[in-house]
């Protein structure tokens, strides 16, 4: 049996993850319905068509679930394309928090002026800026959205007979989560983005030690060690502290969920050291709503702030208030977090008109911007003129400082998570080739796994291990398994210890029979336990020596035969 | 396997589950760990004075009460144990007790997520109010205080009576302990393993754990125990259909062999009670006797019976009770009365914070009537209560979206206020009339009246039958008291065997064999030998693992190193066909002349071989042996032996 690894996307480069990974059995699950903010025409989706049969054209019958990582448009983005336009009708699966932020609101939300939080980023992504040809509408994304099942961490949800999933914590953003499937005896990871050093809001990703025939692994920093996030944290309150001593206003654009937590911890704790008393303002979408979300979901972010959450509450934070629209002009410095990240409109672009202006003011752009947006348009070069229609321009003066804490693992981790996880095959993705080709080497060098990294439209077949079923007698059991345990003080402590990876107990050599008898399982017994089981009755076979003469023959030959028969005993 | 039940709990087990000891595969499994707290109502929660010294309150124990956990003293007694099962917060309650002793420094508890803080909180709280007894009467100062003798023991006695009537007096007092201290339950809890609900945890390699949701309570679950010879059930008190936790995830459970069933909940005063609440009777042996003749005498409708199961008639009636109870409250506070309500079950006191809330809210009051909530762990238990999305039902977990905060509550402190009503949920202060009085007896005399209301706490009678017959089991360990609730009869395709309290029963094995799975590699390595046309067997040298409660034998690193010689024979040699056997292997050999001058009874028959080397043959019914000095030969004589001789 093997299993069959068909990359639709994210395959040699970065963008519109989708990996589809076929079971035996004609049990196929798609990893993530990405979209690609690179392109414009139809390679911003997956060629999905490559999924069905000749002549086919009913998806739902070839794939049997759809599982999505994250809610970041490179792994979510097709999911509205794949399930109303090319009319998927499946199980959509997506972790809680995922559904929470993106799920619920559209079902609580079924217009567009109410669609809260980073719906409305979403909304222009997926919609406004879906570039010249209708794909999808918004109603679409409505309808797609009522199809997902939410998903547990470590919860293991029965696809079906024989297809089962698990969600293990990412670390990447919150609700990020790698997924874990099984069908048989055949089980694969796939990471999603991952990270693997604890953040401040976010924990490192946790997984349990599997058995695994295939792990598909992002490689984003197949080739980099990152330096301490502290440099960078560092650098950016820096930037901070040295445009508010000046008297200059920080905007910082920022998605409802996620970074705009992390960078308020980070800034609300260095205020309280420095003793600063400049206002530090979130805009009225972001404040009550998203910190909302951030308490009721504690249980995502990263142990630290879970324990501390029930004596205080680390999203109150001592020196955040509220923004009126009408502080845009006031006088003096402060720090603004506002909607949207990427400066594509609403509040943000608002403020960065009245602001940027000023070479006092510094405003702050996150990792990512997509093609079209101001965050984009600042991040290429320094602009000093930007046009927003063909009226409305904007004199740049201000300071741009790009943030650049990148929640994706680095190369230590990816051959940490692999080292750990002990796969017998490994895929990459979600990478640059050259790099992907450097990190190859070394997991088949060090680790000893086979490794490769299909492009786009590829498929990999990867044989896997079939076990038989077969039945075995208590005696059995007991004989090799017990004595060991029971002799070893030390596996013994083990057996209750803490630490011990998920249930492994090695024990040790068995021998038996294996009786096969026709229309039942196969089944082991004991040596001693076969005969009785035949009806039969032992014949003995024994080797002597051979003497000239036969009295002696007679006489040695009694003892030996004696002998032998201990000897006989001792060999069962 | 082995089951003792250690307890099975007190009036319907809420807040006393039952709790039983299972015997698996050699380990030692304990099923939840309750305290029972009635014995306090023997002692005075307050110094009486020289006035209220007239009446019953006399009767009063005035020391540090002692607590009554069956359970942990059982488990103790028991010696070793390896692992607890906890199916709720009100099951973890007495661990303390068992894992303050030295000997059960390994044992690990599993429990969920929720059931743990929330246990631990109340735990935490049980101490706080331990300490006022210890404020008031001083600490124990001796093992046995002045009270465990005379009157005042008879008058303990007479109380745990009440709560055990068949059980003889030395057990009771047995049972009482000491109150365990704070740092215990962080002990305790650090013994702890979370899981969250369809969480797979293997314990000890061998057993596979898994909880589900039970719909009782947020966090509480029905356990999941997968052995490599039986996979077992332990249902404890459930609910189809909740208001606000995770609904009972009675699907998971499909073909487990076992249930252990452990619902006392029709113990409960539920079904009195119903009756005092008038209209809202539902006759219970009606829905028996329907379901007798819809679900026993027809083939079963599976999705008749799901719908049956989960109508929303549990949701109903809970809903029902908490808008009248709201309408008391309204009613006191509108003649101007306060309301005390002891807090019971923490999912029933959110609905009705909530409900009281928008009542209180739609009858502009909200802000002139405060609510507040008195205890240590008010603040805790709101906070995380409100952060846990993921266990509750699956409407609230919609609500996420438009209406961020689930419960809000005002949390202060309670000022001098005039009690009007008393409001006791609960199971406990069932018997209205009685316990009541003397709860209040110490602050005699007051004004106050009491509302006594109880809820649904476990499946309904007329549940039971089709819930079976969905899970499908093999056999069902059923509590002896209950019997009548579900009688066996014989289209029944499962079997009962029942268990009554301090009994251990011998449960069969579902599978006298194990289940285990054979790696490819191990199996191309066979070298099968045909017996007959339907039978062949195999040597087989692996390694077996057992990992995540699946045996398996893999590929041992070590090739075979045993000679061939030592292999198994079996059944009659033929001496007959011996000759030409050998001669096909090219041995020239004939059978001697004096082959019968030893042992001529026993038939024995010698083949003398003269080629390729000297050697001769013995072979009797039950013996073959070959004389041989040459190696080669005799390797030569064996094989040629084998072509004719059953062995492996």
């Amino acid at each position: 049996m093997a299993i069959e690894c068909l990359v639709l996307g994210a395959g040699q480069e970065v963008g519109k993850s989708c990996v589809v990974v076929t079971f035996g059995g004609g049990k196929r699950v798609m990893f993530d319905c990405g979209m690609h903010m690179g392109h414009r025409d139809s390679r911003r989706y997956p060629d999905f068509d490559r999924l069905l049969a000749d002549g086919a054209a009913d998806y739902t019958a070839a794939i049997s679930c759809v599982v999505i990582t994250h809610f970041h448009l490179d792994h979510i983005g097709a999911l509205p394309y794949f399930t109303e336009v090319c009319g998927y009708h499946g199980p959509v699966y997506m972790t809680y928090y995922d559904c929470a932020a993106l799920v619920y609101p559209f079902q609580q939300y079924p217009t567009k002026a109410l669609a809260p939080l980073m719906l409305e980023d979403y909304r222009k992504v997926m919609v406004d800026h879906r570039g010249e040809e209708e794909q999808y509408s918004y109603e679409d994304i409505l309808r797609c959205m009522r199809k997902v099942i939410p998903l547990d961490l470590k919860q293991t949800i029965q696809v079906d007979k024989d297809l089962s999933i698990r969600a293990y914590y990412a670390g990447h953003v919150l609700g990020a989560a790698m997924i874990y499937a099984k069908v048989g005896d055949a089980a694969i990871v796939y990471t999603g983005d991952y990270n693997m050093t604890p953040d401040r809001h976010l924990g490192a990703a946790q997984i349990d030690r599997l058995k695994l025939d295939l792990l598909i692994t992002e490689s984003t920093y197949a080739k980099t060690v990152r330096d301490s996030k502290h440099a960078r944290e560092r650098e950016f309150l820096k930037a901070v502290h040295k445009c508010v001593s000046g008297g200059g206003k920080v905007l910082i654009p920022a998605f409802a969920l996620g970074r705009a937590q992390e960078l308020c911890i980070l800034l609300d704790d260095y205020w309280e050291r420095m003793n600063l008393k400049i206002p530090i303002y979130f805009s009225a979408g972001l404040t009550i709503q998203a910190n909302m979300y951030y308490k009721m979901l504690i249980g995502w972010t990263s142990q630290k702030i879970k324990n501390s959450y029930t004596v205080h509450n680390p999203f109150d934070f001592k020196h955040v208030c509220h923004f009126e629209r009408s502080f845009i002009n006031n006088p003096g410095p402060c720090v603004l977090f506002a909607t949207p990240g990427m400066i594509s409109g609403g509040f943000s672009l608002e403020v960065f008109k009245k602001w940027a202006p000023s070479e006092k003011n510094l405003v702050t752009l996150p990792g990512y911007c997509v093609a079209g947006t101001i965050g984009h348009k600042l991040m290429s070069g320094k602009p000093t003129r930007i046009d927003i229609d063909k009226d409305t321009h904007i004199d740049v003066r201000c300071q741009i400082h790009q943030l650049s804490f990148s929640p994706h693992t680095d190369s230590k981790g990816i051959m940490d998570l692999t080292e750990f996880l002990s796969p017998s095959h490994v895929i990459l993705v979600h990478g640059e080739k050259p790099q992907m080709a450097f990190l190859k080497e070394r997991i088949e060098s060090e680790l000893g796994m086979q490794c490769c990294y299909p492009a786009n439209n590829e498929t990999v077949s990867i044989p896997t291990s079939q076990n038989l079923k077969i039945n075995a007698t208590e005696k059995f059991i007991v004989s090799f398994c017990m004595d060991e345990t029971e002799n070893d003080p030390q596996k013994q402590n083990l057996n209750f210890g803490g630490d011990m990876p998920q249930g492994c107990r090695t024990e040790g050599v068995a021998e038996g029979v294996l009786l096969m008898e026709k229309s039942k399982t196969p089944k082991i017994l004991r040596e001693d336990e076969l005969l009785h089981s035949l009806g039969m009755e032992t014949h003995f076979v024994h080797f002597e020596p051979l003497h000239p003469s036969s009295i002696e023959v007679k006489h040695t030959g009694e003892s030996a035969v004696q002998q032998s028969s201990l000897e006989h005993l001792d060999c069962e | 396997m082995k089951l003792t039940c250690l307890d099975t709990g007190v009036d319907g087990g809420y807040y006393t589950p039952a709790s039983h000891l299972l015997e698996v595969e050699g380990l030692r499994i304990l099923l939840d760990c309750p305290i029972d707290l009635s014995a306090l109502t023997a002692f005075s929660a307050v110094p009486l004075g020289a006035s209220s010294s007239s009446g019953d309150a006399e009767d009063l124990i005035r020391g540090v009460p002692y607590y009554r956990s069956p359970t942990a003293v059982a488990a103790a007694k028991a010696g070793h144990i390896d692992a607890v099962l906890v199916s709720s917060a009100t099951g973890l309650l007495g661990l303390p007790f068992l894992t303050r002793l030295p000997g059960f420094a390994n044992t690990k508890v599993y429990v969920t997520e929720v059931a743990a803080r929330m246990g631990s909180l109340m735990m935490r709280e049980l101490v706080e109010m331990h300490r006022e007894f210890v404020r008031c009467y001083g600490p124990d100062r001796d093992q046995s205080p002045v009270w465990m003798e005379g009157e005042k023991l008879k008058k303990l006695m007479s109380v745990l009576q009440k709560i055990t009537t068949e059980d003889e007096e030395n057990n009771n007092l047995a049972a009482l302990v000491s109150l365990y201290s704070l740092d215990n339950i962080e002990e305790c809890m650090q013994k702890t393993q979370y899981v969250k609900y369809g969480e797979e945890v293997c314990f000890n390699g061998m057993l596979m754990l898994k909880a589900s949701s039970s719909g009782l309570e947020l966090g509480n679950c029905v356990w999941t125990i997968k052995g490599p010879r039986a996979s077992m059930t332990y249902l404890p008190s459930s609910i189809f259909v909740s208001a606000h936790a995770l609904d009972f995830d009675y699907s998971s459970l499909k073909g487990n062999d076992v249930i252990l069933f452990s619902d006392f909940s029709s113990l409960n005063g539920m079904y009195d009670d119903n009756k005092k609440m008038g209209e809202h009777i539902v006759d219970e042996t009606d829905i028996l006797l329907a379901s007798n003749s819809v679900f026993r005498d027809d083939g079963m409708d599976e999705d008749e019976t799901i719908k049956f199961l989960c109508s929303n008639d549990d949701i109903a009636e809970e809903i029902e009770r908490i808008s009248f109870i709201c309408s008391c409250i309204i009613d006191a506070i509108n003649s101007g009365g306060s309301v005390l309500i002891p807090i019971g079950r923490i999912g029933i006191i959110l609905l009705l914070l909530e409900h009281m809330s928008e009542t209180l809210h739609s009858s502009n009051m909200k802000s002139q009537v405060p609510i507040f909530m008195i205890s240590e762990t008010a603040e805790e238990i709101i906070t995380f209560t409100n952060a846990l999305p993921e266990w509750l039902c699956k409407s609230r977990q919609e609500k996420l979206g438009r209406n961020l905060a689930l419960y809000f509550v005002h949390i202060g402190v309670l000022g001098m206020a005039q009690l009007s009503i008393c409001f006791i949920d609960g199971v406990q202060t069932n018997d209205q009339g009685v316990d009541a009085e003397l709860t209040l007896k110490p602050f005699m005399p007051l004004a106050i009246q009491v509302l006594g209301c109880s809820f649904l706490s476990g499946i309904k009678v007329g549940k039971i039958d089709p819930l079976l017959g969905l899970l499908k089991p093999k056999l069902i360990l059923f509590p002896e008291g209950q019997k009548s609730l579900c009688p066996a009869t014989d289209k029944q395709p499962w079997s009962f065997l029942y268990y009554s309290k301090g009994k251990t029963i011998e449960v069969p094995n579902m599978r006298e064999e194990f289940e285990v799975r054979m790696t490819t590699e191990v199996a191309f390595g066979l070298q099968p030998r045909q017996l007959d046309k339907t039978t062949a067997v195999a040597r087989l040298k692996a390694k077996l693992l057992l990992s995540n409660g699946q045996y398996v034998l893999a590929a041992a690193k070590s090739e075979l190193d045993r000679s061939e010689r030592h292999l198994l024979h079996w059944g009659t040699v033929d001496a007959s066909c011996i000759p030409s056997a050998l001669q096909e292997k090219g041995i020239v050999c004939s059978f001697s002349a004096d082959a019968d001058y030893s042992a001529p009874s026993d038939r024995e028959r010698v083949i003398s071989i003269t080629s390729p080397g000297e050697a001769l043959v013995k072979v009797t019914s039950e013996r073959t042996t070959i004389y041989c000095d040459d190696e080669e030969t005799a390797e030569r004589v064996y094989d040629a032996l084998r072509s004719i001789c059953n062995g492996i």
